[in-house]
């Protein structure tokens, strides 16, 4: 059975809602009406654009989401559009906009299947790297930084659910080849240089195949790196300050 | 000529060697005039150092590098400031910028003062070569020399970079110093800056900054084909290599502003936004990275020398008044509702302090369609600055609407509201995606 009757129509009349307010939404002073630029491609609220490849922006880590913009304005990213989008905005304006993209709290949808199913094995793999990850390939697991359930630490560290396969596969390829870098010491590119093809292609098709858990916050903070992974510094999300 | 001369055998060979001691004369005569013209300065490189630079001095070359807008050529993106290797697109090839940091080797750290005022005054560098003109000598050589010195100092205490700046990619003739000789035979003179007595002080204080700091010609005058010009001209042409019109600041239907009261001259110049309009494109840049930082004073003067510039006729309206709306621009007006009116409202109002108004604004009539073009294309943002901290921002059309729809749109807004501007074609709007595509540094 699907829905009941009451919350499908329910759901119905809030969508029709939502498009009517969004058509002809009066003027406001607001960090929403500032940023209709970055929603325009990156959807509603930034829920993710409609095509596979803008990604999510809502409830991402305020300080990863600030470094994205610093990193596509200085030019360690690279993407035409976005460069241009920022060129001209100061860092305490590109702060606000990371704020109020992270302060928004918007359920995510369930993943879209994938348009060739991986095969079983390459799932297992993927999962596998993901919550284990590969001491003899010195791969830490993705949740050694990324949280025990993969939504991201804050400040700085981003979530892995939710992201279409294309962008997540895009932005391997991208640290690969250097077309994507964050700040030095460049800790994702140096572990991607050591992920293979068949395993990018796995923890890809694992990932991109996880629900969100319901509570899709980040976690409150980045966990200490065990002793084999130590030497690994990450120049955009350095490690907490000590406990005093 | 007469049958007996042609019959003397010695006759066309002594004709020849005549036209040849004349060629030859001339040659040598052109090239002591291009020598004349470029290395005969007379500047002494080696001579003594000024007194090192007290804090006001200082000051002075930061505010001057500042609004002068040095650094925002001088740095690549996201590189050290003042390190150079940016690239510059231009129509005969691309040009790195170069170090201005003082390390010793790949920067100005074995310069002295007068090496540099020689760089800024005659245009030619340290080791004597000439330099290309995309360094814009042709306005610096206005500068004074305190100010000279003044910037000096201020390159001079910056951390030391080391930064090897990739040689340039210019075409041949192009990349030849006998060629530079003779672009700077055709189109620079050292100078230095005059002060009309006619004018005030103000006045005066503004027109150096406008011709000699801002350099503001070196985008706003029309270049030739050699990328030559008049610099005293403000009448608007293309930036180089960009695709953006830098609009005529004489001529009140572009971007003249006669008509405009100062201060709002002033807040354009200092916060990127004014009752009338908007900076965008590459003035955005100019705002973000220089004119902000302006003084009141000095904003106010060139507001003041902006203002009282000559200005040229309007030009008549392209086409006819009071013409039916096209079918373009009628299925513009179902998009323009669609997609713009939100924001710009349904009569083209804008909302102010947010987005601009489009009915009346000029950016909107201007004959050449380039910056709009660019405008609904690629969107963005005004520039954040200490005035106006957190601009609004416009989206992207170049995935959602397809060329014919821009066309339509923007045709639609060129015949509303009393303006009679020209229709913009399906074909322009192309031309612009393919132009604009890789144009970011």
């Amino acid at each position: 059975m699907g829905l009941p009757l009451g919350r499908w129509l329910a759901g119905v009349v809030a969508l029709v809602w939502a498009t009517a307010a969004q058509a002809a939404a009066p003027f406001e002073d607001s960090m929403a009406q500032r940023t209709l630029a970055c929603t325009a491609c990156h959807g509603d609220q930034g829920r993710a654009g409609p095509d596979g490849y803008y990604p999510r922006l809502a409830g991402k880590p305020a300080g990863y989401l600030y470094h994205q913009l610093l990193n596509f304005r200085d030019g360690r990213r690279h993407y035409g559009p976005m460069t241009r989008m920022v060129d001209v905005l100061s860092d305490a304006y590109l702060m606000d906009i990371a704020r109020h993209f992270a302060a928004l709290q918007v359920p995510y949808p369930p993943p879209q299947p994938l348009a060739t199913p991986p095969a079983p094995a390459a799932l297992a793999r993927g999962r596998t790297l993901a919550l284990q990850g590969d001491a003899g390939q010195r791969l830490p697991a993705c949740v050694q930084c990324h949280g025990e359930r993969l939504t991201g630490a804050l400040p700085d560290v981003p979530g892995l659910l939710g992201l279409p396969p294309d962008y997540l596969t895009a932005q391997l390829g991208g640290w690969r080849t250097g077309q994507r870098r964050a700040h030095a010491p460049d800790c994702m590119a140096s572990i991607v240089q050591r992920l293979s093809d068949r395993d990018a292609y796995a923890v890809v098709s694992w990932l991109a195949s996880q629900p969100v858990p319901a509570d899709s916050r980040p976690a409150p903070e980045k966990p200490a790196l065990p002793a084999e992974f130590a030497g690994l510094k990450c120049g955009s999300a350095p490690p907490p300050e000590p406990h005093r | 000529m007469a049958a007996s001369e042609r019959s003397d055998p010695t006759r066309p060979r002594r004709w020849l060697w005549r036209w040849g001691v004349g060629l030859a004369a001339l040659t040598l005569l052109a090239i002591g005039l291009l020598w004349h013209l470029n290395y005969n300065d007379g500047v002494d490189i080696t001579a003594a150092e000024p007194a090192p630079a007290d804090a006001a001095t200082l000051a002075r070359g930061t505010y001057l590098a500042r609004v002068g807008n040095c650094l925002a050529c001088h740095t690549a993106r996201g590189g050290v400031p003042a390190a150079g290797g940016r690239p510059l697109a231009t129509p005969f090839g691309t040009v790195y910028t170069s170090n201005l940091t003082p390390d010793a080797d790949t920067g100005i750290g074995r310069w002295s003062a007068g090496a540099f005022w020689r760089a800024l005054h005659h245009g030619r560098s340290v080791d004597g070569r000439l330099l290309y003109p995309v360094f814009p000598y042709t306005h610096t050589t206005l500068l004074t020399r305190a100010d000279s010195d003044a910037l000096f100092a201020y390159f001079r205490g910056l951390p030391a970079t080391r930064a090897q700046v990739l040689p340039h990619e210019l075409r041949w003739p192009y990349s030849t110093q006998a060629a530079l000789a003779v672009w700077r035979a055709l189109y620079f003179r050292p100078g230095g800056f005059q002060a009309d007595p006619a004018h005030s002080e103000a006045v005066n204080r503004g027109a150096y900054l406008v011709q000699a700091v801002a350099h503001c010609s070196a985008c706003h005058a029309p270049r030739d084909r050699l990328g030559g010009a008049d610099w005293r001209d403000l009448s608007g042409g293309m930036v180089p290599g960009l695709g953006w019109y830098a609009p005529s600041l004489t001529n009140a239907a572009e971007a003249g502003v006669g008509p405009w009261p100062e201060a709002q001259i002033v807040r354009l110049l200092r916060t990127g936004a004014a009752q009338q309009g908007v900076a965008s494109g590459p003035m955005a840049e100019v705002v973000f990275h220089g004119t902000q930082y302006l003084t009141e004073a000095d904003a106010a003067a060139m507001a003041a020398y902006l203002k009282g510039l000559p200005q040229q006729p309007a030009a008549r309206p392209d086409a006819p008044p009071n013409a039916a709306p096209s079918r373009l621009a009628t299925a513009g007006a179902k998009l323009y509702e669609q997609h713009c009116a939100a924001c710009h409202g349904a009569q083209g109002e804008g909302v102010p302090g947010a987005y601009p108004p489009l009915a009346g604004n000029r950016a909107v009539t201007l004959a050449q369609t380039e910056n709009l073009l660019q405008t609904v294309l690629h969107g963005g943002f005004g520039p954040a600055t200490a005035g106006r901290p957190r601009p609004y921002g416009m989206p992207p059309f170049t995935l959602t609407l397809s060329d014919t729809e821009i066309a339509a749109v923007l045709s639609h807004i060129r015949s509303a509201w009393g303006h009679h501007a020209s229709e913009v074609s399906p074909l322009q709007v192309l031309q612009m995606r393919q132009a604009s595509s890789g144009n970011l540094r």
